[in-house]
C-alpha cells in the first residue's frame, strides 16, 4: 500500500464528513445563516471567532471550514498524484478532482449570495456526489488490489448492469436533492402509503418529485439486488466483486429504512443527514463494483502504465542527475 | 498570447468582483411614486371605519418553546425559557392576525410614508412579530441583541434579501416595493425567529392586539373584501359595504387546523 493511497483514503473520509456537514446545513435550514461569502459576517473566514459559531452559523460556517480543508487536501492530492503516479490519466484525474472541488466551492458561494435558488443548490449537491466519486475512483486506482497484476473478470453482463445501477443511483440522488431544495421532503406526509393510498390523490410539483423519489427508490433497490444477485451467482469466489455487492445490499436496505424514518420523524435533521450520507455510500459502493467490473478493460492501460512507469523513472533519473552543463536539463 | 490572456482575465475578474460586491447593495432610499392621472383621494368628511375582533374557538394550543441552548446569549436573555407567540390567544381573542383590505379600493391613491417601520431583534425575538408596511416605505431593521443575527426576507414577489447584523446596535434600512401578503422574515442563526410583513399600497391594515381587536380607520364608502391572515391558521375573508361616515363591526373566528 503506497502512502499516496493512504492519503487519498483520508481525502475520501474527509469528503464523507463534508457531505455530512453539507447535509446538516440543508437539514437544519441553515444555508443562509452566514449571509456573506467568502467572508463570514464581514470577517476573514479563518479568523471568525469560535464563540460566535452559534445556532445556524455552527452548521454553515462549519461546512465552509471543512470544505476549505478538503479543498486544501485536494490540492495536495493533485500535486502528489502528478509527481508520484506514472499514469498520465491518473495525473489528469487528480487535477480533475481539484477543478471539481474549486467549482464546488464557487457554487456554494454563489448559492448563498443568490439566496439559495433551487437550481444552484441542486447543482451544488450534484457536484458534491461527483467529487466524492472522483476521490473514490482515485483511491481505488491507487489500491494494491487494482495495481496488482491478476486476471480480471471479463463479464459484459456485469459491466452493463453495474454501470446502469450506478447511473440510476446517481439520478436517484439528484431527485432526492431536488426534493430537498424545493422543500418537498414532507410533500407526502405518510409512509409507505401516500395520503393513505398507493398513489397520491392530488398532484403538485412537490408531490410529483417526492413520489418520483419513492418510485426511484424501488427501481434502484431492484437494480442493486439484480447486480448483487448476478455477482453472487457468477463471481462469488471473487472477493473484489462479492464484497462490494454484499455491502451494496446492506447499504440500500439501510437507505430505505432511513428514508422511512425521515418521514416518520418529520425531517429530523440527523436522520435526514444520515439518509444523505448513506446515499453517497450506496453510490460509492456501486461505483467501486462497476469500476472493478471494468478492470479488464484497463488491461491496455496497464500495459501503457508499465511503459509510462519506465518513462517516468527515466525522467526522474534524468532530473536527479547533476546538471553538468547539458542545457536540456534546465 | 499570455498578455492578451491577462488583458481579458484581469478586467473580467474585476468586473466579477464588482458584481459580487454589488450583491451586498447600498441602503435603499424610499421609493418615490407619482399618482396616476385618474387617481382619487380619500375625502375625510365621508370616510368611515371597520372594526372588530378575531377570536379563537376552542382551547388555545400550547405554543412551542425556542431551543435557546444553541446560543448562550439568547439563553441568558430568557432564563425561564421562551414560549413562541405562534398562536397567541388572550381572553379568547387571537392576536398577531394581519387584517387588511384585500380588494375594493379601486383607484384611490395614497402617499407613501417616509417614516420607517422599525423591526427590532430583541431578546432573540422579532418585535413586532407581525406588522404592516407600505410598498416603498423603509423598514429599519435593528439588532438590539448582544449576539449576531441574519435577516433573511424570503419574499416571493419582492426582491428578497439576506443581511448580516453581527454587532449590537446595528441598523439597516430595507424597502419592499411591491404589495405582498405576507413576506416572511427569518433568522437562520436562530431558527425560531420569524416575523411577517404585510406589504400594501394603502394604509388599511391592522394587526390584532388587546384580545384580538382591530380597526381600519378612514375608509372611503364602498364595498370591500377584508381578509384576516394568520401564520398558522390560514386566511378568512368577509365582504363589507360601507356608507358615508359609516362604522361597521365584523368578526373572524379561527380554530386549530388539527383538533
Amino acid at each position: 500500500v503506497t502512502w499516496l493511497h493512504r492519503y487519498i483514503k483520508v481525502v475520501v473520509a474527509s469528503t464523507v464528513l463534508l457531505i455530512a456537514a453539507g447535509g446538516m446545513v440543508t437539514s437544519t435550514d441553515s444555508g443562509l445563516a452566514v449571509p456573506d461569502w467568502p467572508n463570514t459576517y464581514g470577517q476573514f473566514m479563518f479568523s471568525f471567532p469560535l464563540e460566535k459559531m452559534v445556532g445556524g452559523i455552527f452548521y454553515e460556517h462549519g461546512h465552509r471550514m471543512i470544505a476549505s480543508t478538503v479543498g486544501f487536501l485536494t490540492i495536495v492530492l493533485a500535486v502528489w498524484t502528478w509527481r508520484a503516479d506514472p499514469r498520465r490519466w491518473m495525473r489528469r484525474l487528480g487535477f480533475t478532482a481539484l477543478g471539481a472541488v474549486i467549482l464546488q466551492g464557487l457554487l456554494g458561494g454563489i448559492t448563498v449570495l443568490l439566496l439559495l435558488p433551487a437550481p444552484v443548490s441542486i447543482g451544488h449537491a450534484a457536484l458534491a456526489q461527483l467529487f466524492f466519486c472522483l476521490t473514490i475512483s482515485l483511491a481505488l486506482f491507487t489500491s494494491p488490489g487494482w495495481t496488482r497484476a491478476q486476471a480480471a473478470v471479463d463479464d459484459p453482463t456485469l459491466r452493463r448492469i453495474a454501470a446502469a445501477t450506478t447511473v440510476m443511483i446517481y439520478c436517484q440522488i439528484l431527485l432526492g436533492a431536488t426534493m430537498r431544495h424545493i422543500e418537498a421532503g414532507m410533500a407526502i406526509p405518510d409512509f409507505p402509503l401516500a395520503f393513505g393510498q398507493l398513489l397520491p390523490p392530488v398532484w403538485t410539483a412537490g408531490i410529483a418529485v417526492h413520489f418520483a423519489h419513492r418510485a426511484g427508490a424501488v427501481l434502484v433497490a431492484v437494480a442493486i439486488l439484480a447486480t448483487a444477485g448476478h455477482v453472487w451467482y457468477h463471481h462469488r469466489a471473487r472477493r473484489e466483486l462479492a464484497r462490494p455487492a454484499i455491502l451494496l445490499v446492506l447499504f440500500v436496505l439501510t437507505q430505505v429504512t432511513l428514508g422511512a424514518f425521515v418521514i416518520w420523524s418529520r425531517l429530523q435533521p440527523l436522520v435526514n443527514t444520515a439518509h444523505v450520507v448513506n446515499g453517497a455510500l450506496v453510490l460509492a459502493t456501486s461505483l467501486v463494483l462497476t469500476l472493478r467490473s471494468y478492470r479488464c478493460r484497463f488491461a491496455d492501460l496497464a500495459q501503457s502504465t508499465a511503459a509510462a512507469a519506465r518513462a517516468h523513472d527515466q525522467r526522474q533519473a534524468l532530473l536527479s542527475r547533476p546538471a553538468a552543463g547539458s542545457p536540456q536539463n534546465i | 498570447m499570455r498578455l492578451s490572456w491577462l488583458r481579458f482575465c484581469v478586467p473580467s475578474a474585476l468586473a466579477a468582483g464588482l458584481l459580487v460586491s454589488g450583491c451586498g447593495g447600498s441602503e435603499p432610499a424610499p421609493v418615490a411614486q407619482t399618482p396616476p392621472a385618474d387617481a382619487k383621494r380619500v375625502d375625510a368628511a365621508t370616510a368611515g371605519s371597520v372594526s372588530g375582533r378575531v377570536t379563537f374557538e376552542g382551547p388555545a394550543p400550547e405554543n412551542p418553546s425556542a431551543r435557546l441552548d444553541s446560543d448562550p446569549a439568547c439563553a441568558r436573555e430568557h432564563p425561564n425559557g421562551l414560549k413562541l407567540d405562534t398562536i397567541l390567544v388572550v381572553n379568547g381573542g387571537l392576536e398577531n392576525v394581519f387584517v387588511y383590505v384585500k380588494d375594493g379600493l379601486g383607484n384611490y391613491y395614497f402617499d407613501t410614508p417616509t417614516t420607517p417601520v422599525v423591526l427590532d431583534q430583541k431578546g432573540c425575538n422579532y418585535t413586532p412579530h407581525v406588522f404592516g408596511v407600505r410598498a416603498g416605505q423603509p423598514i429599519e431593521i435593528v439588532n438590539s441583541d448582544a449576539t449576531l443575527h441574519n435577516v433573511n426576507a424570503a419574499a416571493k414577489v419582492n426582491q428578497g434579501f439576506n443581511l448580516g447584523q453581527p454587532i449590537q446596535g446595528m441598523k439597516n434600512a430595507k424597502v419592499l416595493t411591491a404589495p405582498e401578503v405576507m413576506v416572511r422574515i427569518k433568522c437562520d442563526v436562530h431558527s425560531w425567529m420569524n416575523a411577517y410583513a404585510g406589504v400594501l399600497t394603502h394604509p388599511y391594515f391592522a394587526v390584532t392586539a388587546n384580545g384580538g381587536a382591530f380597526e381600519l380607520k378612514d375608509l372611503p364608502p364602498g364595498t370591500y373584501t377584508i381578509e384576516a391572515w394568520h401564520e398558522k391558521l390560514g386566511t378568512q375573508t368577509q365582504s363589507v359595504t360601507l356608507g358615508e361616515k359609516d362604522t361597521k363591526n365584523i368578526s373572524f373566528a379561527f380554530k386549530a387546523a388539527h383538533p
